[in-house]
């Protein structure tokens, strides 16, 4: 590209993700084939796909986690495996404190970190403390800031990463299967505090098993098995056969499909 | 003193300011010792011991901190071994070439080569394997082994002091060394704390956000291997790795923050270190043997501790139990 041009400029720095003909496998058979996709700034996208069906290691691909096969991969206008200006980029796993269930830490720590890109090497300020405590209100746990991470429950760990998110100012929220072993009262209120965030500009890229979760929150359909499926609004996803394609048949059409 | 004549031509001026601090420190101790009557800071050689006794306890629960939230604690044990190796190459190369390098320094060489090594393999395989830790323990020590096998008859003593540790040989020169390993390795840890915590806690939000996790793990790596050698003059390569995990298990047992667990480590250790020191010199045992004793019997009343404040948290909380308390 010679002389880019300022609109063309801008246009790219609006795609928050920008994933082409991306191709990855662990072994000789891929994970993802030939996958395309945009996601602009303020959009709120729900990825869905059968277990094993690629959306994880798509999600690792855009995280720059893996080195596609194929294709490539950027995030706010960089290659993704560069790792620039990651932090406007927000990451909440599977609750990952299973791993490090004795850590003594607390919450306020945890969100802090959402600074540390900021602080490099340096201190520390009030100001990040302010603006840790302040993404703690946000998401409504500022009363647990004092509180063990451990000791938490998942809604309320979950909520602590998307805090930690928050600190760091993310303009991309990523979120891989947030709600496992969260129960089902805190799903409803975790997806409301989504919402909200994205009312309030934020971009939010989720991987989710639960397809009628996806459908009544998110505003684009992303579904895959190996393949692209369908990219699209959910209504459309609904009335469209992609999800007994991307399932194969037998799909167990449970928690609402349907579109309220 | 020559084993250091190449040290000290580069370094002299550092050096002779560490050896002055090192020699008032000793006079202070000797004076608070005879206004209490203190019988055992009379000699020099239990001044050097508790010197780099409180050395040690700050820097071996520091790094172990980070090692045994990240479930690593057998790579100190898996370094201390290779150190070992790196002893038997320094009495080796004295002996042959009559040289007089410390075998400390040869040990921290050889160590942070390791430390390296188990680094880059665990890059290469994506995972810390119990099995390849092992192997690089085993073929530390029986490299060791054979080195020193090597030099046949006189150096049975010597060995000795290394495998068990040993207070009384704690030379002003050895302890220069870990004043010397003590800075670097404190510096460093102040330098990085945020990034050796991110890492610590969760490895892959760690790289999303940007951090290059594998250098910070090799910096760990070779932090662990300075503050193994550094604590193996009294602790013995076999009992070294004991300082990296058990202050931290106890701390470990009721600190609420990560701060708090780092100090109280750092303070679990240091009772440990001034009680074991005293107890070994009273009943004449040995020194690294009692520390890690009295460590131990000081885990197990963190245990206690814990246990009774769980149970009042228990108690006031009504801590949730996983699959219900609608949480938000």
């Amino acid at each position: 590209m010679t002389q880019p041009q300022s609109n063309v400029r801008r246009d790219r720095a609006d795609h928050i993700v920008d994933v082409k003909d991306v191709s990855f496998g662990y072994t000789a058979s891929p994970v993802v084939e030939d996958i395309s996709f945009t996601v602009e700034r303020g959009e709120y996208v729900g990825m869905i796909g059968p277990n094993g069906s690629g959306k994880s290691t798509l999600l690792r691909l855009i995280l720059g986690l893996h080195e596609p096969d194929e294709g490539q991969v950027e995030l706010l206008g960089h290659p993704a495996r560069a790792f620039a200006e990651r932090e406007k980029v927000g990451y909440v796993a599977q609750d990952v404190t299973e791993n490090t269930k004795r850590m003594p830490i607390t919450v306020a720590e945890v969100v802090l970190m959402g600074r540390f890109p900021h602080a490099g090497f340096g201190r520390v300020t009030s100001d990040d403390r302010d603006r840790a405590r302040q993404a703690l209100r946000t998401v409504g746990i500022d009363h647990l800031a004092d509180r063990k991470i451990t000791q938490l429950s998942g809604g309320q760990r979950q909520r602590a990463y998307i805090a930690r998110a928050l600190a760091s100012e993310a303009e991309l929220l990523v979120l891989d299967e947030p709600t496992v072993g969260v129960d089902a009262e805190s799903v409803d209120a975790f997806f409301d505090l989504l919402t909200d965030l994205n009312d309030d500009g934020m971009t939010i890229l989720l991987v989710e098993h639960d397809i009628g979760a996806v459908l009544e929150h998110t505003s684009r359909v992303i579904c895959l098995n190996r393949e692209l499926y369908f990219d699209g609004d959910p209504v459309a996803f609904a009335d469209s056969d992609a999800l007994d394609r991307a399932y194969g048949t037998n799909v167990r059409r449970d928690d609402g499909v349907v579109v309220s | 003193m020559t084993a250091s004549a190449a040290v000290v031509a580069i370094t002299s001026v550092p050096y002779n300011a560490l050896e002055w601090l090192i020699e008032h420190w000793s006079d202070e101790l000797r004076e608070i010792g005879a206004e209490l009557g203190i019988e055992m800071l009379e000699y020099t050689f239990m001044h050097h011991a508790f010197l780099v006794g409180a050395l040690i306890a700050v820097m071996a629960p520091l790094i172990g901190t980070f090692l045994v939230h990240r479930q690593l604690a057998l790579i100190g044990d898996a370094l201390a071994h290779t150190a070992f190796a790196g002893v038997a190459v320094g009495l080796f190369v004295n002996a042959t070439f009559g040289t007089g390098i410390s075998p400390y320094i040869t040990a921290v060489v050889v160590a942070m080569i390791a430390a390296l090594a188990i680094e880059l393999i665990s890059e290469v395989t994506d995972a810390y394997n119990d099995v390849s830790m092992a192997i690089v323990l085993s073929t530390g020590f029986a490299l060791g082994a054979v080195l020193i096998s090597f030099n046949t008859g006189g150096l049975a003593v010597g060995i000795n002091q290394y495998l068990f540790g040993n207070l009384a040989t704690v030379s002003r020169e050895n302890v220069i060394i870990l004043v010397v390993l003590f800075v670097v390795v404190t510096l460093v840890v102040l330098l990085t704390y945020k990034q050796l915590l991110y890492v610590t806690f969760d490895e892959t939000a760690a790289r999303v956000a940007g951090l290059r996790v594998p250098w910070y793990n090799r910096v760990m790596a070779m932090l662990t291997a300075m503050v193994v050698v550094g604590a193996m003059q009294i602790m013995g390569v076999i009992l070294v790795a004991a300082m990296l995990v058990v202050p931290v298990a106890g701390a470990a047992q009721f600190a609420r923050s990560f701060r708090e667990a780092l100090l109280a480590s750092v303070i679990l250790a240091q009772i440990a270190v001034l009680v074991g020191i005293t107890l070994s010199y009273q009943y004449e045992t040995t020194a690294g043997g009692t520390i890690v004793l009295v460590a131990v019997a000081i885990y197990i009343g963190a245990v206690l501790v814990g246990k009774v404040q769980s149970h009042q948290v228990t108690a006031e909380e009504t801590r949730s139990i996983p699959d219900e308390e609608p949480a938000d």
